[in-house]
């Protein structure tokens, strides 16, 4: 025991391996990793750039636009849209582009397509 | 507009204190009965640990919000705004942004991968008992500062709102605090804890968002003008830029960097809030989780924006710095200003309840690390049912409490925002190297991960106990003494890229390779959710 985790479930006699070498499993891992790795070092990126400014160019970001809005206070309100605009972007490429494929990789498993020990049910179209 | 900061009688908030105590005490009941009522199905490890996996998203990721908007965020950034100006207000950016990192590389993949706790993934594919062993230390640190954070947060809270400044006043005040929170979570485990959380969360949120309307309400909803109230309260443009608190010294301009890096890192390695990803049915809800928590903390920042600069402009900095509680009680004596006794009750109540709260959340956080990695898988090698782990996990919690209430006695007075952003800084130096290593990169060996968890803990703490944060400095934890030989008071800025080195090179120079097929199972169950841990049906 010790990692109790592994729950005896469907998934307990799978061939992991075999399912993670498939065109569609490396088709998921593609389409998330290449989502999430650009849009992490974007939102990074800006928010360090926006940090930087408010340290070291402080001239800048007291610079009066509207009334007393300044130019710190219009960046630092659109950290909070683009914060929002992100996560609304990511939740729908997930339901769009991740949630189906993954699904269906899942209800295959469960099916014991990829179980290990030769009794395979069905095509495993690689 | 000009010349009513005088209009908040700081004297006269002693008056209320009955009030105050009557409202908090109503708050207390009503939430006992929940927590009572919650508790009536609490039967397997499953349900005190994880809620049984019952909650919705939305329900979540409001408890999330309820976990994360502490007191430390609502008495102390709105205090930071008020005194500090633009300063205060960076520091609510960098916790909202830090939430991206949690809903895109980690959320969904923890969910998909554990079962109680953070070691459950890192030591997912890697070997058991020394992984384990790291991440529950850790675990256990994280949780000890943000404790003792919000305990002390609890103290400078009691002086302003019941109007008790002596020491042992405030120390019977803190005992009685813990104590309800040990009833709490014995009680209720995490069911219970959710529920304390959720309805905190919209209590918070509720009293804020009436408080900004009414702020924007007396300058006639233009933003502009209220910050122009607040520079001529303050009688200091800067107010309005950036720099008032951090561009004093090159060295300070370092620190804030330093300061940022560990807040947005530091978020999704908070094992309070990696393990309420496990109160929710499926990696779908997990998600959904972090999007009502982004939209919650989000517009409550927003709040505290307005909030801030009405205090700065409706009660004035000398006020807020002369009251009991200093900077922490400019969020209460502007609901003084705005609705008189009964909305100061009302905040106060709302205030006390986030710090019952949230210690309710880490403690359990705790005792869960304690019993189900330490207790279950290493002492008793896996060989304790569940029933015993449980049992364990709430000694554990008693004994936490006491320790945070003799915590919070001695750290009475300390900044509370400080302590927290060094939580942070801890987590993230910790934690977070090692759950992206161990979820994305297929060589990662248990070498990596031990050099990483305990390089960047320990890196962390003994910057942390050479800064000025501890000596030094008039303001230090040990005024006399001064072996600060580490200028920055947060470490992150070293820790963190250090703990992510120490990772790399602890694999790369591992000769032992880990199990090609249990890293082939991680990523197929992280990615796809299959074999997830399921709801429990009752």
């Amino acid at each position: 025991m010790g990692n109790d985790a592994h729950t005896p479930d469907a998934a307990a006699s799978v061939d992991f391996e075999q399912v993670q070498s498939t065109e569609r499993f490396q088709e998921l891992r593609k389409r998330h990793r290449s989502f999430v790795f650009p849009m992490a070092v974007a939102f990074l990126l800006w928010y360090f750039a926006y940090v930087l400014l408010a340290d070291y160019a402080v001239d800048f970001m007291s610079t009066k636009v509207w009334g007393n809005i300044n130019v710190g206070l219009i960046l630092g309100l659109l950290q909070f849209i683009s914060t929002f605009a992100i996560t609304g972007w990511y939740v729908s490429y997930s339901n769009r582009r991740l949630d189906p494929i993954a699904a269906e990789i899942r209800n295959e498993i469960e099916g014991h397509e990829f179980d290990k020990g030769g009794n395979r049910v069905s095509g495993v179209t690689k | 507009m000009i010349g009513i900061a005088t209009a908040v009688d700081v004297a006269a908030l002693k008056d209320t204190t009955l009030l105050n105590m009557g409202i908090f005490g109503l708050f207390v009941a009503v939430t006992m009965v929940i927590v009572l009522r919650a508790s009536r199905n609490n039967k397997t490890a499953a349900d005190y640990y994880a809620a049984g996996r019952s909650f919705t998203g939305s329900q979540n990721g409001t408890a999330i919000a309820g976990d994360y908007l502490s007191a430390a965020s609502f008495l102390g950034i709105t205090g930071a705004i008020a005194i500090n100006g633009y300063d205060g207000f960076m520091y609510s950016i960098g916790f909202l942004v830090a939430w991206l990192v949690a809903l895109l590389l980690v959320a969904e993949l923890l969910r998909n991968t554990g079962k109680f706790t953070m070691a459950d993934v890192l030591s997912f594919r890697l070997k058991q008992r020394p992984v384990r062993i790291a991440a529950a230390i850790s675990t256990l640190a994280v949780c000890f500062f943000y404790l003792l954070a919000q305990m002390a947060g609890a103290g400078s809270l009691i002086s302003l709102l019941l109007g008790i400044s002596d020491w042992g006043g405030q120390a019977l005040v803190i005992i009685v605090v813990g104590a309800l929170m040990i009833m709490y979570v014995l009680i209720g485990g995490m069911k219970g804890t959710t529920w304390v959380q959720i309805i905190k969360a919209i209590l918070l949120i509720a009293g804020a968002a009436v408080m900004t309307f009414w702020v924007l309400a007396i300058y006639g909803f233009n933003l502009s003008d209220l910050l122009g109230g607040a520079v001529e309260t303050s009688g200091n443009p800067n107010i309005l830029n950036p720099g008032l608190q951090y561009g004093k010294t090159e060295t300070s301009k370092l620190d804030f960097m330093s300061l940022a890096l560990a807040l947005v890192l530091g978020t999704a390695a908070l094992p309070h809030v990696l393990m309420r990803f496990y109160t929710v049915p499926t990696a779908k809800e997990a998600r959904k989780s972090v999007v009502w928590s982004i939209g919650l903390i989000g517009l409550f920042y927003l709040f505290t924006l307005v909030l801030g600069y009405g205090a700065a402009a409706l009660v004035g900095a000398e006020t807020i710095k002369a009251a009991p509680g200093g900077v922490n009680s400019a969020a209460p004596l502007l609901a003084f200003y705005l609705g008189g006794p009964l909305l100061l009750g009302f905040i106060s109540a709302v205030a006390f309840a986030t710090i019952l709260a949230v210690v309710a959340g880490l403690t359990i956080t705790a005792a869960a690390s304690f019993a189900h990695d330490i207790y279950a898988s290493v002492i008793s090698k896996g060989k304790a049912d569940a029933e015993t782990e449980v049992k364990v996990a709430r000694r554990t919690v008693v004994v936490i409490g006491v320790m945070a209430i003799l915590g919070g006695i001695f750290a009475n007075g300390q900044n509370v925002a400080f302590l927290v952003a060094l939580a942070f800084a801890v987590a993230a130096s910790a934690n977070l190297p090692t759950i992206v290593y161990s979820l994305f990169w297929r060589r990662f060996t248990t070498q990596g991960a031990v050099w990483s968890m305990y390089g960047g803990l320990g890196s962390a703490i003994i910057l942390i106990a050479f800064s000025p944060v501890v000596s030094g400095l008039k303001t230090s934890m040990v005024p006399g003494a001064n072996f600060a030989f580490f200028p920055l008071s947060n470490p992150g800025i070293v820790s963190i890229p250090l703990a992510f080195l120490l990772g790399w090179l602890g694999t790369v120079l591992d000769k032992k390779r880990e199990d090609t097929a249990k890293q082939a199972e991680m990523e197929v169950r992280s990615l796809t959710g299959v074999g997830a841990e399921k709801a429990v049906d009752h």
